[in-house]
């Protein structure tokens, strides 16, 4: 029997896919669609830009919009490129308007060669966009007490990360995160940003997050559609694995055979 | 920013005639322009599509759209 893990509901939206795609980066409109298919991700992230004239996107954006619609998926636009609040709260809006969607992924960023998140600015930004109604997501670094106050704040969801965008480096400091599951047990928690591998994801959901955000691992990957499938598979496992309720270590072998005694030793 | 000629406004990367009157309904629509592909900020100031048409533009005003891309 296939068993899947049990849905879950964030901002009133009730999700069978704990995996959530990004859409950047991917050869094309088709491998793209066909990559979040496969993926079986309901929450899509997109983007907002200044126009230019060198116009139009070659048909991505349609092809995120028709899988989502198909899929009576959500889109979770985000606020990359954002230094401060303002920049941040004032795009929220646009995005908002221009999505039809008052979820936001929240990103300030505090620092150029990292992309670490401005624990301040998002502070700062999340504040304003929860009295603006907005459901914030805010990508956050895995300090404890700065995602304390983001919870303070108003957010019902963080979004820590694993390890800084688009390293591919999984789970840097595992403690971090183990922790904030442990402190914030009421929250959505999802891990966003640094995950590579398949494994990578399975881990994040065996330490009971509740889903997984990750968009280069697939759309870089040799063959993306394969990729989305991969993980995909692994985040059913590891978050069945957390339901399941693992074993606890021990500190010495444990003999797991029933036997008695030594089968051959006579006497 | 472009040195700007009186009675003009910045309008994305170039400079436009900036008319009395000019709203920014206007200016969209004479940029062929609907409100559903563009969310608008002016002088750094996001400008909801329930505005548009009662924002009037100055001269030296900077007229700014956004547009849907993909995001991770």
């Amino acid at each position: 029997m296939h068993e899947t893990p049990k849905p879950f509901t964030v901002h009133g939206v009730t999700l069978h896919s704990r995996f959530f795609l990004g859409s950047a980066g991917y050869p094309s409109p088709q491998v793209l669609q066909e990559a979040l298919l496969a993926s079986g991700a309901q929450v899509v992230t997109v983007g907002l830009r200044r126009s230019h004239a060198s116009g139009g996107d070659n048909g991505f954006v349609a092809s995120v919009l028709q899988a989502v619609r198909e899929r009576g998926g959500q889109l979770l636009p985000n606020t990359a490129g954002c230094r401060s609040a303002t920049e941040a709260v004032a795009l929220a809006h646009m995005a908002r308007e221009l999505y039809g969607t008052h979820w936001i992924k929240l990103e300030v960023v505090g620092d150029e060669h990292t992309l670490q998140p401005c624990p301040w600015g998002t502070l700062e930004a999340a504040t304003q966009l929860v009295k603006d109604g907005f459901a914030v997501f805010p990508y956050c670094t895995d300090d404890l007490v700065s995602a304390q106050r983001l919870v303070d704040a108003g957010c019902q969801v963080l979004m820590p990360w694993g390890a800084p965008i688009g390293s591919g480096q999984g789970l840097l400091n595992p403690w971090a995160l183990r922790t904030l599951r442990a402190r914030l047990p009421d929250i959505t928690l999802v891990v966003d940003a640094g995950l590579g591998l398949p494994s990578h994801a399975a881990q994040a959901m065996e330490l009971g997050f509740d889903a997984v955000l990750l968009n280069s691992a697939v759309s870089q990957a040799r063959e993306p559609v394969r990729m989305a499938r991969a993980f995909a598979h692994a985040v059913q496992a590891g978050r069945l694995g957390f339901e399941a309720g693992a074993m606890a270590p021990q500190p010495m072998a444990v003999a797991s055979t029933p036997v008695t005694g030594r089968p051959l030793l006579i006497g | 920013m472009p040195d700007m000629a009186p009675d003009t406004l910045q309008f994305n990367d170039h400079l436009l005639p900036c008319p009395s009157g000019l709203t920014l309904q206007a200016l969209l629509a004479s940029q062929g322009l609907t409100p559903e592909r563009v969310a608008t900020a002016v002088n750094a100031r996001f400008v909801p599509r329930t505005l548009h048409a009662s924002t009037a533009l100055q001269p030296g005003d900077h007229v700014v759209t956004f547009e849907a891309i993909v995001g991770g």
